[in-house]
């Protein structure tokens, strides 16, 4: 049976501009993804750090700004939160791993359109300037939050961010989706078009199958925040109402009049609720990949796993309306959103049990990447299981603007998704580099990460019920937040250090890379097909030839066979009872 | 003694490789006779291009089920006047050039006539083009109408006939600030009239092709991407159309 097709190889491109910058490359455009993201992830976590030094040391000097006012505090929250959830949890799991491995592992040689790749990444590059930018213009970074609510967001003289600022993060944002639905496009249309032969849909990894229901929601959110996009600019330079009221800033009647900023909530949320899943679902993917291979078992119940990742997408664009319970939204409505949301939960309990299922007298193999995948699972369920309470409109109203939602959000879509990223790293750095990266320092770096991040946002739960507000630049003189001053102190000793550990991780990539153990062609005893070909893969994936697939992606503890697992390219097996 | 070795795959149980994905095309090389292997890899390109444009269109229905459901709700919703706290609405119908607007939507629906007739028309060339190669075989007169250039024409009318609409709404005091249902009708005129000039771009790049002398199969995907592009414009534009006329 053949297991590879001779097909023409594609001739690498020489010279360093072409090879590397404006490479056409899905590899080397995924990991031009990648490192944004890494820098990306940094500005964000610095942003983090002080502001947790700002909530407990209020009058403290920090190097580079200064004594923090509170209008620069609310800077701070706007750009951790745009930073992090655009160039960090978007661009690294999807464009990042995505564009890397999606292409490989169906048996592609690359993207089906390279140009158009190649402009996504520099478009969202260009994003991250004009991002980046907003810090230095006059007035600073913005101060509506990632949420940018109207009227603060539309109104150019409602604080000093807002001005230019805004419209540099406005502008951004745009960019951002324009690239996003360019990487959509070719995901979608590669993972359908361009899988080699064999490859059925439900011989798809389940890491393709996220990066390919990531990108579906992609393409239908970001359509929707770019035309939002296009309504608040033109209300803050053209003087339209669309989300603008009658609004009187410093005495002064503005000429606006009768705009909904209701309605760019709604809009807003249809592409944010999507975007949680849009951060998470690659972390899925992933968590399911390393489950099934660390534990050398089929991963358990394969299909309910696509179905469920495709409830949870399709459920994902029916709930916006649960972040707008606050807005004085009919009853009934919260009532339907509050339904929907709570019924995420069953395909979200089907993917935890599963996992577990896999684990289940499994051979575990605990190296770092399994370990990054189990604590994936357990910041998923630690996340997930505040999310019933914020889905109920009457324990919402009092929840809403205090630190038990951000506590939850964090685990959720902030660190459960970071855990999918690391796990991803980890495990692929030897293909994509061709070195192991180190396993002692890898697993000191994934408990302080476990640890840490588990004492920073578990106690935010506890102090969002004893009243702490979010978003306020200082609450140390308030009376009734007297007793949780020493709880928000333990916080940020714990962020220091785990943000520090975080500097474990980077000095393990940067030497590994250089100098770590070599790397074989298949060091996990994996099956999928990026373990097939040479490491690094070469520049048409598989060097003039296209694999033919006969199995599907998890046959491991293949019985009577001579080694424990079959690849997707080896001859084919009998199905294993598990399926 | 020679041996001979059955070329025949061996079945396995429980194994179902039919019905898997398609094999891709690497660059129009390949196993088998080249001609064979580049009019699959050409199939496979015009295939691959269409789904392309088909998952990109979404994106721009998408774009625009943003726009119209921010229209709706905005009309419907009465908003509150601090100053006399009551809750007003302040959708005033706008006076859109009916008749200009007609005659541009039949300048439009023309264009997507001639872009039709050139798509149709590379089709036949592509169809053609093995019966050509063979020596001393003649098709008659060469000379075709240029329906990709008529096209180019057409649109560029239908974007000039928008100018004119503007003109007559700046005229008549409406400016895109005068109030929602201004800013809405500015807005889906303009980010239509946004997507039509890149269909033109898109255009004048296949012409350019034909006159670069590019393979005909290629040139065939450029044209055939850029006319299904160009129906879909002018389904939208009659899509915005209902719109004002219903919800203005």
């Amino acid at each position: 049976m053949a297991t590879s097709e001779v097909v023409h190889a594609h001739a690498a491109p020489q010279g360093f501009i072409r090879k590397y910058i404006f490479s056409l490359d899905h590899k080397v455009i995924g990991l031009q993804y990648f490192f944004l993201a890494l820098t990306a992830v940094w500005v964000g976590m610095i942003l983090s750090l002080f502001m947790r030094i700002h909530m407990v040391w209020p009058n403290a000097d920090l190097p580079l700004i200064g004594h923090i006012q509170p209008e620069a505090y609310l800077s701070l929250v706007t750009m951790h939160g745009t930073i992090m959830v655009f160039f960090v949890l978007t661009t690294a799991p999807q464009g990042g791993f995505g564009n890397y491995f999606l292409p490989i592992q169906i048996g592609a040689p690359d993207m089906a359109f390279p140009v158009l790749n190649m402009l996504s990444f520099w478009t969202t590059f260009v994003a991250f300037v004009v991002m980046i930018a907003a810090f230095f213009v006059t007035g600073g970074a913005p101060l509506h939050g990632w949420t940018g609510y109207p009227p603060l967001s539309t109104i150019q003289s409602a604080g000093p961010g807002e001005g230019l600022g805004a419209d540099l993060w406005i502008t951004s944002i745009a960019l951002f989706c324009g690239a996003s639905l360019m990487g959509a496009l070719n995901f979608i249309t590669t993972t359908l078009d361009l899988r080699a032969k064999g490859m059925t849909m439900m011989r798809m990894p389940l890491t393709v199958w996220s990066w390919f229901i990531t990108a579906i929601l992609g393409l239908l959110a970001f359509g929707v925040l770019l035309s939002a996009g296009i309504l608040m600019l033109m209300d803050r330079n053209l003087g339209t109402s669309f989300y603008v009221p009658l609004v009187v800033v410093n005495g002064q009647v503005l000429a606006h009049r009768g705009g909904s900023p209701l309605l760019w909530q709604h809009l807003f949320w249809f592409f944010g609720h999507p975007e949680v899943y849009i951060a998470i679902l690659p972390g899925m993917g992933v968590a399911s990949q390393l489950l099934s291979t660390f534990s050398r078992k089929p991963i358990f119940g394969y299909r309910a796993m696509v179905y469920a990742m495709l409830a949870i997408g399709f459920l994902g664009f029916m709930v916006w309306g649960h972040h707008m319970f606050m807005s004085g939204m009919s009853p009934y409505s919260a009532f339907a959103f509050s339904i929907l949301t709570m019924s995420i939960g069953v395909p979200s309990a089907i993917k935890t049990f599963n996992w577990l299922g896999t684990l289940w007298k499994g051979r575990v193999r605990l190296y770092t990447p399994m370990l990054f995948a189990v604590g994936f699972v357990s910041l998923f369920v630690s996340g997930g299981l505040s999310g019933p309470f914020l889905a109920q409109p009457t324990l919402d109203i009092p929840l809403h603007d205090t630190a038990f939602v951000v506590g939850h959000f964090h685990l959720i879509m902030g660190v459960a998704a970071i855990f999918g990223i690391f796990a991803a790293t980890y495990y692929w750095v030897p293909k994509m580099f061709g070195r192991m990266m180190n396993e002692t320092l890898g697993k000191i770096h994934f408990w302080f990460s476990f640890i840490g991040t588990y004492c920073v946002f578990m106690p935010m739960h506890y102090l969002g019920m004893a009243g702490q507000p979010r978003r306020y630049s200082q609450f140390t003189e308030v009376a009734y937040l007297h007793n949780l001053i020493p709880l928000n102190r333990f916080i940020t000793f714990a962020a220091i250090i785990t943000i520090s550990a975080q500097l474990v991780f980077v000095i393990n990539l940067f030497w590994s890379i250089l100098k770590g153990q070599k790397a074989t062609d298949n060091p996990w005893e994996a099956t999928t097909l990026e373990w097939t070909t040479a490491t690094p893969p070469p520049h048409d994936n598989f060097g003039g030839h296209t694999p033919v697939v006969h199995n599907g992606p998890y046959e491991y503890g293949v019985p009577g066979a001579a080694r424990d697992y079959a690849m997707q390219s080896d001859p084919a097996i009998a199905p294993s009872p598990a399926h | 003694m020679a041996t001979v070795t059955p070329n025949l795959a061996v079945k396995y149980p429980g194994t179902r490789d039919t019905g898997g994905g398609r094999p891709p095309s690497h660059g129009g090389g390949g196993n088998g006779d080249s001609g064979s292997s580049n009019g699959s890899d050409y199939r496979e390109r015009l295939r691959r291009a269409r789904l392309g444009l088909i998952v990109g269109l979404t994106a721009v229905v998408m774009m625009f089920v943003g726009f119209t459901s921010a229209l709706l709700f905005r009309k419907g919703l009465p908003s509150l006047d601090p100053l006399t706290n009551t809750y007003t609405r302040d959708w005033i119908p706008i006076n859109l050039p009916w008749a200009l607007l007609a005659v541009n939507t039949a300048v439009l629906l023309a264009s997507s006539v001639t872009m039709e007739l050139a798509r149709r028309d590379i089709g036949r060339q592509v169809a053609l083009a093995p019966v050509k190669s063979i020596p001393g075989v003649s098709l008659g007169d060469e000379r075709r109408f240029p329906w990709l250039g008529s096209t180019v024409v057409l649109g560029l009318g239908f974007l000039v006939g928008q100018f004119l609409v503007w003109r007559v709404l700046r005229e008549h005091h409406f400016f895109v600030y005068s109030g929602p249902s201004s800013s809405f009708a500015y807005l889906l005129f303009g980010a239509h009239a946004v997507h039509l000039a890149g269909g033109v771009i898109a255009l004048t790049y296949a012409a350019a092709t034909s006159l670069l002398h590019r393979p005909v199969e290629a040139r065939r995907i450029v044209i055939d991407i850029a006319g299904l592009y160009w129906h879909f414009m002018a389904l939208l534009w009659i899509y915005i159309f209902a719109l004002l006329l219903v919800a203005r």
